[in-house]
C-alpha cells in the first residue's frame, strides 16, 4: 500500500462504505504463526482457531504465515497449522530468519502482504508479535489495533471489529480500520480458546524467498539465553498460581509466596506495583500490562484487585483472595475471601497444604 | 551523545473510575502521572548520560497540562524538554502519533543529532506498545524492544549491545546507532530528584511546539485524519455477579487455612484431586 492511498474522508456514525477498489482486492484472513527457535507459540494455535471462525463468516481462506530458518521446521509447523484450521500456509525459510530480528521479519511479512493482499492480519500480542506488528503496520501505513481480547465481523461492511481493554481495563472499546488494508490486530495470549486439532485437515503450501542478504541487516544476535536456564515463568499457561501484591509489605516477604508455590507446584505471579518495585521479575506480572492467566486455582495474597490486575486473572476457575482490607475490590470477584494479614496467613496455609498433601501421598 | 526520551502523561489507572451512566472515564480527582513504564526509560537515559556524557531531551505529545510531566523530567535531571501540543494532534491513533513524534525528533535532530531514542515498553492507558516501533520505522532507527539491560555502548564504533526479552528467553543483540530502545520495567530504579534539579525544574520555561514548529505540514497524517483506526464503540466490562464467600471470619489463622482446604475438597473435587488434597 503506497502512501498516497492515505487520508480518505471518515464518515460519522454508521460506516457503510464502499471500499476503494484497490483495497477491495484484499481477500482472506492471515494469522502469523510465531516460531521461536523451532517452537511454535501456543498462542498461534489459539489465534488460528479464532481466525477460522472469522474466515467462515467472511467465506474466505485462512492463511498461516510461517517464517523461520529451517524449511523442515516450517513444514512441520504448516502441517500443524492445517490441523488447527489453516487452508494455506505462506512460508519463508531462510537462515537469516533463524533468530527473530525486526528488520528481516518485517521485510518478509510486508513482502508477503503486498504480494498476496490479505484483508485481515492477526498476530499474537507477545513481545515478538508486538515488535513485528508495529513495524509492519507503520511500513504498510495501515491501521493496527493492539492487544485485543475479542474479534468479530461487522455484518454491515465485512470489516473487522477489534475489541480491546483501555485505561487499564476500566473500559472496553471496539475499533475498526475503515479505508485501509490489511486490517491488523494483535491478540492477547490466553483469551481465545485453544481449538481442537483436526488431524485429517491439510492445505496448500506457498513458499517465497526472503529478498534480503545477511549483509543488509545491521542487527546481529550474539547469544540467546533460553528461559529454562533461568527458571523463566510459564505463567500464562500455569494451572496453579500464587500471586502477591503490595500487601506483602516488603520484598523479603515474597519468600512466603514462593514457599506456598513450591508446595503446590505452582507458578508465582504479582501485581504491577510489585514488579515495578523489583520484588518480582517483570515477566511475572499478571494484569492488563502483564500476562493474562486462566489457572484452575489463583491465590492472591495482599493484592487489592485494581482493575488493571483483575482483567488479567478474573478468568481463573477458583480465586482465593487474602487481604486485610475487608473492602478491597478483589473480594468483589474472588471465589473465596480471607480477611487478614497475608504475611501471617500464608505460612499457616502452606503448612496446612503440606501436611494434607503428605497424608494423601502416603495414602496414595 | 544526544538521547531523546519519549514519555506520556497518563491518568493513574489504579485510581480511575468509570461513570456508571455515561460510560466515560471520570478524570476529576485522578492524578496525572508520568506513565510508569516511561520512568525506566528516563532513568536508563540518565545513566547513559552519567557514563558517557551528552544531553538528554525529554519529549511528550499531549495537552498543555502535560507540562507537569516534563517538569518532573527536568527534576530527575533531563537537560531539555519539549511539549508537542496542538489541537490538530487530537484523536491520533498509534500510526498518527508515531508520525508526529518521529517528525518532531527529526526536527530536534537538526540542531543536535539524535543517537538514541528511549520509550517505555507501553503506556498504562493505551497499553499498545506500538508507538515505539512506529517511530523507529519512520526514522529508520534500529529497533530494540523490551530491553532489560544495556551491555555495551561504543560511541566511536557507534555500536550498542543490549539484552532484550523475547518469548523464549533473552536475546543478546548488537546493532548500530542511531537506535530506538523500549525499556522493560524493573530494569532500573529511578533516582531521587536532586535539590538543584528541583529548583531548576520549578523555574524551567517548558518549550511548547505546535505542528508548524515541529515541521509538520501535511495535516492529513496527524490527529484523527491521520488515523486509520476509528473507535466505533466504548463500553464497560460486565462485572462478575457473585461476591466472594467469606472464609474463617471467626477462626484463627490455622482454622482459616483448614477451612479453605475443606471447602476446596468438598466444592471443587477435581481441583482438590489435582492438587493432591483428596485421593480419587
Amino acid at each position: 500500500m503506497s502512501e498516497n492511498t492515505a487520508a480518505p474522508a471518515k464518515p460519522k456514525g454508521k460506516k457503510r462504505l464502499e471500499l476503494d477498489p484497490r483495497l477491495a482486492a484484499y481477500k482472506g484472513i492471515w494469522v502469523f504463526v510465531e516460531m521461536e527457535r523451532g517452537q511454535v507459540h501456543q498462542m498461534s494455535w489459539e489465534l488460528l482457531g479464532e481466525g477460522r471462525k472469522l474466515a467462515d463468516i467472511l467465506d474466505v481462506e485462512l492463511g498461516a504465515v510461517i517464517l523461520g530458518g529451517s524449511s523442515d521446521e516450517l513444514g512441520a509447523a504448516a502441517r500443524n497449522a492445517f490441523t488447527y484450521g489453516a487452508d494455506v500456509a505462506y512460508i519463508v525459510a531462510d537462515p537469516i530468519l533463524t533468530d527473530y530480528r525486526n528488520e528481516p521479519y518485517t521485510k518478509a511479512m510486508t513482502d508477503l502482504v503486498n504480494r498476496y493482499q490479505p484483508e485481515i492480519l492477526l498476530l499474537g500480542a507477545t513481545t515478538l508479535g508486538r515488535d513485528l506488528a508495529g513495524s509492519v503496520a507503520t511500513t504498510l501505513l495501515t491501521g493496527l489495533t493492539a492487544d485485543c481480547t475479542e474479534l468479530a465481523i461487522d455484518p454491515d461492511n465485512r470489516g473487522l471489529l477489534a475489541t480491546r481493554p483501555t485505561f487499564g481495563g476500566s473500559l472496553l472499546c471496539t475499533i475498526q480500520t475503515l479505508n485501509y488494508r490489511p486490517q491488523m490486530a494483535t491478540i492477547r495470549p490466553r483469551v481465545m480458546a485453544m481449538p481442537d486439532a483436526m488431524p485429517e485437515r491439510s492445505g496448500r503450501v506457498i513458499s517465497e524467498n526472503l529478498q534480503m542478504q545477511e549483509d543488509d541487516i545491521i542487527a546481529k544476535v550474539l547469544e540467546f539465553i533460553p528461559d529454562e536456564a533461568q527458571e523463566q515463568a510459564q505463567l500464562a499457561y500455569a494451572d496453579i498460581i500464587v500471586a502477591g501484591g503490595r500487601g506483602m509489605g516488603k520484598a523479603e516477604n515474597f519468600r512466603l509466596i514462593w514457599d506456598l508455590a513450591a508446595v503446590l507446584g505452582a507458578e508465582v505471579g504479582g501485581s504491577r506495583p510489585v514488579t515495578h518495585a523489583g520484588w518480582l521479575p517483570a515477566d511475572r506480572q499478571v494484569g492488563q500490562s502483564g500476562k493474562t492467566v486462566r489457572p484452575k486455582l489463583y491465590i492472591a495474597a495482599g493484592i487489592s484487585g485494581a482493575i488493571q490486575h483483575r482483567v488479567g486473572m478474573e478468568a481463573s476457575d477458583v480465586i482465593i483472595a487474602i487481604n486485610n482490607d475487608p473492602n478491597a475490590p478483589i473480594f468483589d470477584f474472588a471465589t473465596y475471601a480471607i480477611v487478614g494479614d497475608a504475611v501471617q496467613i500464608l505460612p499457616v496455609l502452606t503448612d496446612a497444604f503440606r501436611s494434607r498433601l503428605a497424608v494423601n501421598r502416603r495414602a496414595g | 551523545m544526544h538521547i531523546v526520551v519519549c514519555i506520556k502523561q497518563v491518568p493513574d489507572s489504579a485510581q480511575i473510575r468509570v461513570h456508571p451512566v455515561t460510560n466515560t472515564i471520570m478524570r476529576q480527582g485522578v492524578p496525572a502521572i508520568i506513565n510508569p513504564f516511561d520512568v525506566f526509560a528516563i532513568e536508563e537515559a540518565l545513566r547513559l548520560k552519567d557514563r558517557f556524557g551528552g544531553r538528554v531531551t525529554v519529549l511528550t505529545m499531549g495537552p498543555p497540562q502535560a507540562e507537569d510531566a516534563l517538569r518532573k523530567a527536568i527534576a530527575y535531571g533531563a537537560d531539555d524538554v519539549i511539549l508537542l501540543t496542538d489541537r490538530a494532534f487530537a484523536g491520533a491513533d498509534t500510526l498518527a502519533t508515531s508520525f508526529a513524534l518521529a517528525q518532531t525528533i527529526r526536527k530536534i535532530g537538526e540542531e543536535h543529532p539524535v543517537d538514541l531514542v528511549f520509550t517505555g515498553k507501553q503506556t498504562i492507558d493505551g497499553d499498545t506498545a506500538q508507538v515505539g516501533p512506529g517511530i523507529a520505522k519512520r526514522l529508520g532507527l534500529q529497533l530494540l524492544t523490551y530491553v532489560s539491560a544495556i551491555d555495551a555502548l561504543d560511541l566511536e564504533e557507534r555500536s550498542i549491545t543490549v539484552q532484550r526479552r523475547s518469548e523464549g528467553g533473552v536475546q543478546v543483540i548488537r546493532t548500530r546507532l542511531p537506535a530506538l530502545i523500549t525499556m522493560l520495567e524493573g530494569s532500573n530504579q529511578i533516582r531521587f530528584a536532586g535539590m538543584d534539579d528541583m529548583f531548576r525544574s520549578a523555574r524551567f520555561d517548558v518549550p511548547k511546539w505546535n505542528k508548524e514548529r515541529a515541521g509538520i505540514e501535511d495535516v492529513s497524517k496527524i490527529g484523527l485524519k491521520g488515523s486509520p483506526t476509528v473507535v466505533s464503540k466504548i463500553f464497560t466490562p460486565k462485572p462478575r455477579a457473585v461476591k466472594a464467600q467469606m472464609i474463617g471470619a471467626d477462626l484463627d489463622a490455622s482454622g482459616t487455612a483448614n477451612a479453605i482446604l475443606d471447602i476446596i475438597s468438598s466444592q471443587h473435587p477435581r481441583l482438590a484431586q489435582e492438587l493432591g488434597l483428596i485421593t480419587p
